[in-house]
């Protein structure tokens, strides 16, 4: 099987989706000409042309709520945003229009529009360009959300958002860009709303998505050799729709939980986990749910500190010995 | 205020509780979980675990008394208080008797530190349990419910003294605490040589209720008795085939193999002769006569200061390999006086063997509510007469049922003999 990095996969989605499907196209600040901030949509415009690949101006309202429109006529827009941190300037757009024009037109008008870009902390950006949005937009009825962890989740999850009906905003991360991965050339999807287990174990599970994962994978290795415990690692993939059905299953095996995200934990995507764990698999647990996630506060500038505020595997380890406790 | 502690129920049947011994003296001081003393009931001796840090004042009855359930034993309170008179308490203030409420003091001392919460106020101190609640994890409550096992009874080993799953699994399979000392209140030996004196032996909680359930049962169930002798030469045979075919799979483990006993094999010809005369599975409900889907095989083990019978559950679905395997686990869990409650109720039927002492035929006492016990006697060799009239040497073996005759009448109880001689003589049978 071809091995890609996150970035050539997320591209090979593009791509085929470009050449599947007339109406999909490609816009954003730098994606044409300049071949994508980073690089992700490089040779899309020579491949396509420009009515298909298209540049934008700096103006995250503005181009998304062209996108918007176009996609409530029948277009498959993607809409690249350089840093997901910038779709607040573009929110009303993003929320209140693509999230709620199927619905207040009574099912008439639907808005198969996908947004992509990084969001994430962890590249000593500073705070305003470290945000991780995946909790506030699911937290809005009408959007889904996916963070793919590896390439060959990266490719599954957007061409399944491409080919989706409602608005799909899919959370890449600029670290994982050249992480490499076995990659399948032929056409699949993984299905919006499909946790994966990406380690089996019995004593805890730990719930992770976006880079989060592959941090508590880790993790579970050092929880393995250096303390005997056997950590199942589950990846959500999908914000919203959440896959809650793989999520208790695999709590009912281990009975204790570890959550870990890089959002905030201040009403983060694990706080509804926690609640739905414990709302649906009370009699199952056998101690308190364990959180680990980014420390509270602004993204901190200072990169060994930031290092430290982003969940790190010696910070899992230590989330986890706790629940085991 | 000082709290007075009562005699815990510490099984679902148990009434009286034995006070083996005590472990602490008035005037200790007393953290939760400290042993108090040891109580024998009718199944058990078990450790009553304080769970009321502060000073012992008062113990009410000494060591080796018996009480009713819910009396009081003794009176925990700060130092220098007054002991309450054992009767001072208010009836409906009564704390509940079992499982014994666990305060969790010593869990709320260790404040835990909350998670960030993305509210900038100092952190508070949270008790991790509030009130007289035994501090359990909700697996582990589940697990407990299963098991049979008191929560109040075990000592968590999570955090502040959280029963996990683990104590729970632990509590199931760990041994009861050794049975206490029995007051053998032997007169001690005078001038009188040669004269042997007679001894009064206290009665052990197990012996009490052997016998408070076997009169119950002799005098309230019109027993009756049916005897056949069953050709045991070709079980024998099969037997021997089986335990020599398991010894070879085994191989160098042979040791360890799984060795089938004749008790196994008559276990599974029960269960199966059960489900061809069901109308032998079935319990006496006063009003109704209770008919049992599933048959609970209890069987009688002997142990040196009495006898248990635990079951075997659902044996109508297992295989005799899995009789034999559960029966033998139940066996050593006897002998090591393992068994739970659970595992030793819920019977349907009852098999005793006294074979291996040599009798050959004996009518055992209905285990209530079955209605029917089998006695199964001695394999005996002895000549007998073949189908074309010539005298061989026959393997025999007499198998005697004793039935509640308001359950089951001579021509059903007989029907069941029938079929199950039928199984023990032709053991393929239990094959299918």
């Amino acid at each position: 099987m071809p091995v890609l990095s996150y970035r050539e996969a997320i591209r090979a989605a593009l791509r085929e989706e470009l050449a599947r499907d007339e109406n999909v196209v490609v816009m954003g600040e730098e994606v044409a000409q300049f071949n994508g901030a980073y690089k992700v949509t490089e040779g899309l415009l020579k491949e396509f042309g420009p009515r298909r690949v298209v540049d934008t101006p700096i103006s995250e309202a503005g181009f998304i709520g062209v996108g918007i429109g176009a996609s409530m006529l029948g277009i498959r827009p993607v809409m690249e945003l350089m840093f997901w941190s910038f779709s607040y300037v573009a929110f009303d757009q993003i929320v209140n229009n693509a999230g709620n024009i199927r619905y207040m037109s009574g099912g008439l008008i639907n808005c198969p529009i996908v947004i992509r870009g990084p969001a994430n902390g962890g590249t000593n950006v500073g705070a305003t360009h470290s945000h991780t949005p995946e909790a506030i937009l699911a937290s809005h009825p009408g959007i889904k959300v996916v963070c793919p962890a590896t390439p060959y989740d990266a490719k599954g999850l957007m061409k399944a958002a491409i080919r989706d009906n409602d608005p799909v905003y899919v959370m890449e991360n600029t670290i994982l860009y050249n992480d490499k991965g076995e990659v399948p050339d032929e056409d699949y999807i993984v299905p919006l709303g499909s946790a994966d287990v990406k380690r089996v174990g019995a004593d805890l599970t730990i719930v992770a998505h976006g880079r989060a994962v592959l941090t508590s994978l880790k993790a579970a290795e050092i929880l393995e050799k250096e303390h005997g415990v056997s950590v199942e690692v589950v990846d959500l993939r999908s914000i919203r729709p959440l896959d809650e059905a793989t999520v208790l299953a695999s709590v009912r095996k281990t009975h204790r939980v570890l959550l870990v995200e890089e959002n905030k934990p201040f009403c983060g995507v694990d706080a509804q986990l926690a609640y739905l764990i414990q709302a649906k698999a009370f009699d199952d647990l056998d101690a308190p749910i364990g959180r680990v996630s980014s420390i509270d506060a602004p993204q901190i500038y200072c990169k060994p500190l930031e290092d430290i505020q982003i969940p790190n595997p010696a910070r899992v380890v230590e989330g986890a010995l706790k629940v085991l406790a | 205020m000082a709290d007075i502690i009562d005699m815990p129920k510490l099984s679902d049947t148990m009434t009286v509780g034995t006070l083996v011994k005590w472990n602490v003296k008035e005037g200790d001081t007393l953290a939760f979980g400290d042993i108090l003393c040891e109580v024998e009931t009718d199944k058990a001796t078990m450790e009553v675990q304080n769970t009321i840090p502060g000073v012992l004042l008062k113990i009410y009855a000494p060591g080796g008394a018996q009480l009713p359930v819910g009396s009081p034993i003794c009176a925990i309170g700060k130092k220098g208080e007054a002991a309450p008179e054992p009767g001072a308490k208010a009836a409906p203030a009564a704390k509940a008797e079992a499982p014994a409420p666990a305060k969790a003091a010593k869990a709320a001392a260790v404040p835990s530190i909350p998670e960030s919460t993305g509210v900038s106020c100092a952190p508070q101190a949270l008790p991790a349990v509030s009130g007289d609640r035994v501090a359990a994890s909700p697996y582990a409550k589940r697990m407990a419910e299963k098991a049979g096992v008191n929560l109040g009874a075990l000592r968590g080993t999570g955090p502040g003294g959280r029963v996990v799953g683990n104590d729970v699994i632990a509590a199931a399979s760990a041994p009861a605490a050794p049975t206490g000392p029995v007051n053998v209140a032997v007169a001690a030996p005078a001038d009188g040589k040669g004269i042997q004196p007679d001894a009064d032996v206290p009665v052990s909680n197990m012996r009490q209720t052997i016998a408070r359930r076997l009169l119950e049962s002799k005098v309230t169930v019109p027993h009756f008795y049916l005897e056949t002798e069953v050709d045991a030469a070709p079980l024998l045979a099969l037997r021997e085939t089986l335990n020599k075919r398991l010894a070879e799979a085994a191989g160098k483990d042979a040791k360890d193999a799984l060795k089938l006993s004749v008790n196994d094999f008559i276990l599974k010809a029960s269960a199966e002769a059960l489900r061809r005369v069901p109308a032998v599975n079935a319990s006496w409900a006063g009003t109704s006569i209770r008919t049992h889907g599933a048959v609970h095989l209890a069987f009688g083990v002997a142990l040196e200061d009495g006898l248990v019978t635990p079951v075997v559950r659902d044996a109508q679905a297992k295989s005799l390999r899995d009789v034999a395997l559960e029966a033998k686990a139940l066996i050593a869990k006897a002998r090591a006086k393992k068994l739970t409650p659970a595992e030793m109720s819920g019977s349907t039927y009852t098999v005793t063997n006294l074979g291996m002492y040599g009798v050959t035929g004996f009518f055992g006492i209905i285990n209530v509510p079955n209605a029917a016990i089998l006695s199964v006697g001695a394999t005996v060799a002895k000549p007998v007469v073949d189908a074309q009239g010539r005298i061989m040497v026959g393997q025999r073996m007499v198998i005697g049922l004793s039935g509640d005759h308001r359950v089951v009448d001579g021509a059903a109880g007989a029907q069941f003999l029938q079929a199950l001689r039928q199984m023990l003589e032709e053991p393929a049978l239990m094959m299918l």
